[in-house]
């Protein structure tokens, strides 16, 4: 469950990056362990964010976590749908539970520094036991 | 098993695992000066001793006096099964239980008041109260900051001043910046509200009736806030509630409220009840406690603590607020109350308190001198069952002089709003008879006239 054509962050999100752009969700691995999402804090159209900055929030039923961008830029699409039906991310958080969509303004070398599929395989392994 | 919290024997072990040499020098590192020397205890008295001597205090209260008192405290009857229940020791404490879930009973009278605060504002989510009408205010505002996360309020000064004085000794140290509008006779200053709002401003914050008892429909003022992504706070009286338009009808955003006119008797200033209630756009700010009715896995019915990734246990110093503490059991008296009178009794409260202050508005300006502070029959704004009348002497005078005779006449006005020494505001509820009214009006007159 951690697709090799995605970027990672060693704090769970991940980025699909398309040109100068990322579309930003979290991983199959964080959705298990958070348990059933109930709601998302999205940041809003037009926001900057900050590689390894917050960015906003996710609650479960047991646990209330923040999201931490792995990218640098400004949002330009948020994926409204999770507002009422964040058991998207549950059920696909690769796909339909993605979250923003950002224009990157960062360093090339900050995509550089984020996980491939391999490594972040091995922080999971990790975090597992 | 006696009530010993620790012998001297417990102590010199407990002090023997901490390694220190005595319980005083546990305390070194507080400076002698700021010690006490000793707590000034007299020596134990006997029961019989006691009583006397709190019975001699409490003969220095003055009681028995017929109040036209209201300022954001009401004293309406309390119907006596009110007492009765919330005394059962099922009850009898103010505190949800560290393991709520397992106290439906709870739980269910939690959301039971939820379901009848939010059915009085017109809006769609309640906590489980916090301590009082101005906390409310002040949590309200915090709501409003942390949703739009601007740093501006604008508040009407015909609000409460007690909540604004608290709202603003809660904000001193939080960058806020808080714009005071100016009333005027009373009244708020409609267009200077509106035009404050901006794209900074995180909430306008009004009340209804306001401290004057003049009456509002802030559905415009809301409109143009909303206009502006400025959240609408409104802190309400919930017996005139039951007649006025809603908060919901106007468009707010949150609605708060002061309970004590629901069931709580008034007691130097507390334990009373802040009622908070919101729209669904505003519930993941809203602090505190919520309850939540769903079922378990065998389908049955069940009261749950809901939306908990709010509170402190789990958003740590994220959390929407530090209060976890809520008036339980003023919420549960505030809920018997509402039962017991029901629907078409809290309206009829409503509506007696209301014409009794018509009444002594209309026997009080028959005297020379004495005027409505803003007139509804000369462009003012109409009231509920408080208004202020202008004297032409101090309040205070007026004050003193049939406090003495058993009548304590209204409140002085210039306590909080300077230029204003010579208005009483003078409130009357269903428990005012005419006759009191009459007593009232004649003696003012001997006093004035």
């Amino acid at each position: 469950m951690i697709p090799s054509d995605l970027k990672y962050a060693k704090s769970h999100e991940w980025a699909k990056i398309e040109g100068d752009s990322a579309l930003v969700g979290i991983t199959h691995f964080a959705q298990e362990q958070l348990g059933d999402l109930t709601y998302v804090d999205l940041p809003k159209v037009g926001a900057t964010v900050t590689s390894g900055a917050e960015m906003g929030s996710v609650e479960s039923v047991k646990a209330a976590s923040e999201l931490y961008s792995p990218v640098t830029g400004t949002v330009t699409e948020i994926n409204a749908a999770l507002e009422n039906a964040p058991e998207a991310i549950n059920q696909e958080p690769y796909g339909a539970g993605w979250m923003i969509k950002v224009k990157l303004t960062g360093p090339p070398t900050e995509l550089g520094a984020l996980l491939d599929a391999a490594a972040y395989a091995q922080v999971c392994a990790e975090e597992a036991h | 098993m006696p009530y010993v919290p620790h012998t001297p024997e417990d102590i010199r072990r407990m002090l023997g695992v901490i390694g220190a040499p005595s319980v005083e020098a546990l305390f070194a590192e507080i400076t002698p000066a700021m010690r006490p020397k000793s707590f000034d205890l007299p020596e134990g008295k006997s029961e019989m001793a006691v009583l006397a001597q709190l019975e001699d205090l409490a003969r220095k209260n003055a009681v028995n006096h017929v109040s036209f008192l209201g300022a954001g405290f009401y004293d309406h009857h309390i119907p006596a099964a009110v007492d009765a229940l919330s005394m059962r020791s099922e009850f009898y404490t103010a505190y949800t239980p560290y393991q709520p879930e397992a106290s439906q009973g709870t739980l269910q009278a939690i959301f039971e008041y939820q379901t009848a605060v939010t059915r009085l504002t017109g809006l769609t989510f309640a906590n489980a109260s916090v301590y009082d009408g101005g906390s409310a205010l002040f949590e309200s505002a915090m709501m409003a900051v942390r949703h739009t996360d601007r740093r501006k309020l604008v508040v009407c000064e015909a609000l409460n001043p007690i909540y604004r004085v608290m709202l603003a000794s809660y904000t001193s140290n939080l960058n806020l910046d808080l714009v005071t509008i100016a009333h005027k006779d009373g009244n708020c200053d409609l267009a200077a509200l509106t035009s404050a709002l901006d794209e900074n401003t995180a909430a306008v914050l009004v009340q209804n009736p306001n401290f004057f008892g003049s009456l509002n429909d802030f559905s415009a003022l809301f409109a143009a806030a909303k206009a502006k992504g400025v959240v609408s706070v409104i802190s309400v009286y919930p017996v005139l509630q039951s007649v006025l338009k809603s908060p919901g009808e106007m468009g707010a955003d949150v609605a708060v409220a002061e309970g004590q006119s629901l069931g709580l008797p008034l007691s130097f200033g507390g334990p009373y009840l802040g009622i908070m209630t919101c729209t669904k756009g505003m519930v993941r700010q809203m602090p505190g406690r919520m309850v939540g009715r769903t079922v378990d896995t065998q389908g049955r019915t069940g009261y749950v603590l809901t939306l908990q990734a709010r509170e402190q246990h789990i958003r740590r110093q994220k959390a929407t607020s530090n209060i976890c503490s809520n008036q339980a059991l003023c919420a549960l008296r505030s809920l018997m109350h509402l039962c017991l009178l029901g629907e078409e009794g809290l309206s009829r409260t409503a509506e007696i308190s209301i014409e009794r202050a018509h009444y002594a508005a209309e026997r009080l300006t028959a005297i020379p001198g004495v005027s409505l502070l803003s007139d509804p029959a000369n462009g003012g704004v109409p009231f509920g069952n408080e208004f202020a009348v202008t004297l032409p002497v101090n309040a205070y005078q007026v004050i003193d002089k049939l406090t003495a005779r058993g009548f304590v006449p209204g409140f002085p006005l210039g306590r909080y709003y300077p230029g204003l020494e010579n208005a009483l505001l003078v409130a009357c509820t269903e428990k005012t008879s005419k006759e009191q009214i009459g007593i009232l009006a004649e003696m003012l007159r001997g006093i004035l006239v």
